[in-house]
């Protein structure tokens, strides 16, 4: 086992797919739930407005999807094969709401009818929401373990994938990224747009709320394999507490009008999410429940030492190039919306 | 029907799908990086007109290209876990590239190519347009790469056996400069640069057969006319090169573009005919012992024929592969042709006189579409049954956990979809080409960038 300063190369693409992860949520997090709230906005020009606001960075953000499914498929073949084939049709329909986001965003402006437009918004929201929903629920499956035979083909039904857990992390992804995406919208808009806005993010930031005690107590109760680190590290508690002081923090700064310190809190929320989910999964990547000796690990699903230590080499030139041009384009477009004639 | 052969369909349909974008966008890529750098060059406000025009038809191929674009990578997961465990250690880093490195950088910037004119100054945004044609052009690279890895592997061994067998890399290298990348790479680049360029004439020339924007369709139709005939006499030994690596690496997928069966006699070559498999004949018109004098510089030396190969080892579709080669070849040449000929005249100051040939300019943009697309019919299917070049049967890399029903149901869905989205583009890119390049209300000039052409026009006065 080749080690990069005392941690082996498995544990750091671990480490690393877990970060693209976290980047594509904290990312296409507010946009997707941008579009997730569309439809509570009514005016032509507030909708405008909040697809203008996602316009110059939504697939700059979808690319760390495509970058995090690449070293997924490097790093872990076996996972990304066994994952992949085991939920077929959701995947689909996932793809399919990609499609359909892409190209109501994409449409949307390209005819003044009010039936054209309508439709491309219902279109928007709709596909976002579900996006955000699918997410979760993938993350809810992730967690809970899927059946896997000795060759780690995945022996469920279909229908399984949407469990009463999975769907509660769906309601729970679906909630987080519609806060998230009403408080990046309130820092891009002004006047009244800005007022109503303000109002989404108290809202969201409930439904959130709820939506996280709830899931929150079901995995302690009901999910043993998802608490053992916290009950065994109690250093691992101080997680849960920052979160809550992240979600409070939201508030506390919103009232303050100091959004951009509200949009990293709840950066801190979703990344907080993940950490927790991630070290209570590790080493294990895909958890068989019935037959735990089937579970694909970062040790079992792994892509030869070779390949691992180049790719963390690539990863260490890319990661950096794509962080500083992510921040350039937007540095580029900082500010509120200004409506021009590029604009969507 | 089989999960294997609705697996393949739906792969075919989808990557065929996607195909008709990214081509474009990276020769349009590099058309517009011309067109942009004129416009910094003389301050002459018709380019930037031009540069925009392009850039509106670019954002909406760029938009689909990469919402199909995503479905492809997941594919491999889904459809195709078996080959997905074999060559992850491989395929999976080529993979993992392309988005680090190709894909970031287009997408990151192509918001600045698009929404930045007024935010940043010409020079930026002309550094905006070369990234993301980079990008879009490394993104060639990688998938190439990964997929010439397929055709020809080299830097690699095989670990375990049966359902635990995978390739892992031994040489990253030796994989990346695999034996047919750099000549497939530069094929689909041409093609590329081709499929962009013959956009830009197709509409350049239907704007001059109707009198509208003269000036500015003369300039684009000349700016991308360099581009394509450069690119289309360049594809000749592009091509050439990766016919003969066919031939040296791949016998059998030879064979069959070539319809030839017999290895004892020297081989003819076909300038067109009909391969009958059964009978394992080809008839059509040939040069004897043309194909021997291509491959070994003879006439007399026999070329290994498909009956050479065991019956599992060859292409089952030997007619469609000689047929959707020989049809890439004639578009190749005609190309080269029309080009060739536009460019005498155009240096004769001739070309924008003749209306028939403007006609032939309006039509050709399907050409090096479908080129492009039998291109990869050609290469895919010839190289059955194997998915890994002798290493990894089609039929052998399914996903065990998907059913008949599942692929048909999602086949059903993205064929459905796919028609839309068609449709979509085609209504709006005939929208957006209507509209030309002029707004109705004069607003679309940036007060930045006038200022910007006006100083430079009168400097250089």
């Amino acid at each position: 086992m080749q080690t990069f300063f005392g941690i082996d190369y498995n544990t750091w693409w671990f480490l690393v797919i877990g970060a693209v992860f976290t980047g594509y949520a904290i990312l296409d997090g507010f946009d997707l739930g941008a579009g997730a709230l569309h439809l509570f906005l009514n005016k032509e020009n507030s909708r405008r407005i909040a697809l203008n606001a996602i316009g110059p960075v939504w697939d700059g953000n979808e690319v760390w999807l495509v970058i995090g499914g690449g070293a997924l498929f490097a790093g872990f073949p076996e996972v990304y094969a066994s994952l992949l084939s085991a939920f077929y049709i959701p995947l689909m329909i996932f793809l399919v709401a990609l499609i359909f986001r892409a190209v109501s965003i994409e449409f949307r402006s390209k005819e003044p009818m009010k039936w054209w437009r309508t439709m491309w918004d219902v279109s928007y929201c709709l596909s976002s929401a579900l996006l955000a929903f699918l997410l979760g629920v993938i993350l809810g499956n992730v967690a809970l373990g899927i059946p896997l035979d000795k060759d780690h083909i995945y022996r469920g039904d279909t229908g399984s994938f949407f469990n009463v857990y999975s769907i509660m992390v769906g309601i729970t992804a679906l909630a987080l990224f519609m806060m998230h995406g009403a408080i990046y919208l309130v820092m891009k808009t002004e006047d009244r747009l800005y007022a109503k806005l303000t109002i989404l993010v108290r809202r969201t930031t409930i439904f959130f709320v709820m939506a996280f005690v709830i899931t929150s107590f079901y995995t302690l109760l009901y999910i043993p394999h998802l608490t053992n680190q916290v009950r065994n590290t109690p250093a691992m508690f101080g997680l849960p507490v920052i979160m809550i002081l992240a979600i409070a923090n939201i508030t506390r700064q919103v009232a303050r009008r100091r959004y951009m310190f509200a949009f990293l809190s709840s950066a801190v929320v979703i990344s907080v999410s993940l950490i927790i989910v991630c070290l209570e999964l590790y080493p294990t990547i895909l958890f068989s429940p019935e037959t735990p000796e089937n579970s694909l690990t970062i040790y079992n699903a792994a892509s030869s030492q070779k390949t691992l230590g180049i790719m963390l080499i690539v990863a260490a030139v890319g990661v950096p190039l794509v962080a500083a041009y992510t921040t350039f384009v937007f540095w580029t477009f900082k500010g509120t919306v200004k409506l021009d004639e590029t604009s969507y | 029907m089989d999960v294997e052969i609705l697996s393949r369909i739906q792969f075919a349909f989808t990557i065929a799908f996607h195909y008709i974008y990214p081509p474009l966008s990276i020769g349009l890529g590099l058309v517009m990086v011309f067109m942009e750098a004129q416009y910094l060059r003389t301050g002459n406000v018709i380019y930037e007109k031009m540069t925009r025009f392009w850039l509106r038809i670019f954002a909406l191929i760029f938009g689909i290209g990469v919402a199909t674009g995503i479905v492809m990578e997941f594919e491999f997961g889904t459809n195709w876990a078996v080959y997905s465990r074999y060559v992850g250690d491989v395929f999976g880093s080529a993979l993992a590239a392309e988005g680090i490195f190709a894909f970031a950088l287009e997408s990151g910037f192509l918001g600045i190519l698009i929404f930045g004119w007024n935010r940043v100054g010409p020079k930026v945004h002309f550094f905006s347009t070369i990234m993301v044609t980079l990008g879009s052009m490394f993104s060639a690279i990688w998938i190439v790469v990964a997929n010439s890895w397929q055709q020809t592997p080299t830097g690699y061994h095989i670990v375990g056996e049966g359902l635990k067998a995978r390739a892992e890399i031994t040489d990253f290298w030796a994989m990346v400069f695999n034996p047919s990348s750099i000549e497939r790479i530069s094929h689909v680049w041409l093609g590329s640069f081709l499929a962009g360029a013959f956009l830009v004439m197709s509409v350049s020339a239907w704007y001059l057969l109707k009198g509208k924007y003269v000036a500015l369709s003369r300039s684009s139709f000349s700016i991308a006319l360099w581009v394509g005939v450069v690119s289309a006499l360049l594809q000749l030994f592009a091509g050439h090169r990766s016919a003969d690596v066919v031939a040296h690496y791949q016998p059998a997928k030879l064979a069959a573009m070539e319809g030839h069966f017999d290895s004892l006699k020297p081989a003819d070559l076909y300038l067109f005919g009909w391969v009958n498999k059964e009978s394992e004949t080809t008839t059509g018109l040939a040069i004897p012992g043309g194909l021997s004098f291509v491959v070994h510089g003879s006439p007399d030396v026999p070329v290994r024929g498909l009956k050479s190969f065991p019956e599992n080892e060859r292409p089952g579709a030997v007619n469609f592969v000689f047929q959707t080669y020989h049809i890439m070849i004639a578009i190749g040449m005609f190309l080269i042709a029309l080009t060739v000929y536009a460019i005498y005249l155009w240096w004769r100051g001739k070309l924008f006189e003749k209306r028939w040939l403007l006609w032939i300019f309006v039509w050709s943009v399907l050409l090096p579409q479908i080129a492009n697309q039998v291109g990869w019919y050609t290469a895919e299917v010839g190289r059955q049954p194997w998915v890994v070049y002798k290493l990894l049967r089609t039929s052998d890399a399914l996903s065990e956990a998907v059913q008949a029903e599942q692929v048909l149901f999602s086949l059903i869905m993205f064929t459905l979809v796919y028609i839309l989205l068609f449709a979509l583009f085609v209504y709006l890119l005939n929208k957006k080409i209507t509209h030309g390049p002029y707004d109705d209300h004069n607003d679309d000039h940036s007060p930045r960038h006038m200022e910007m052409a006006e100083s430079l026009t009168t400097k250089s006065h």
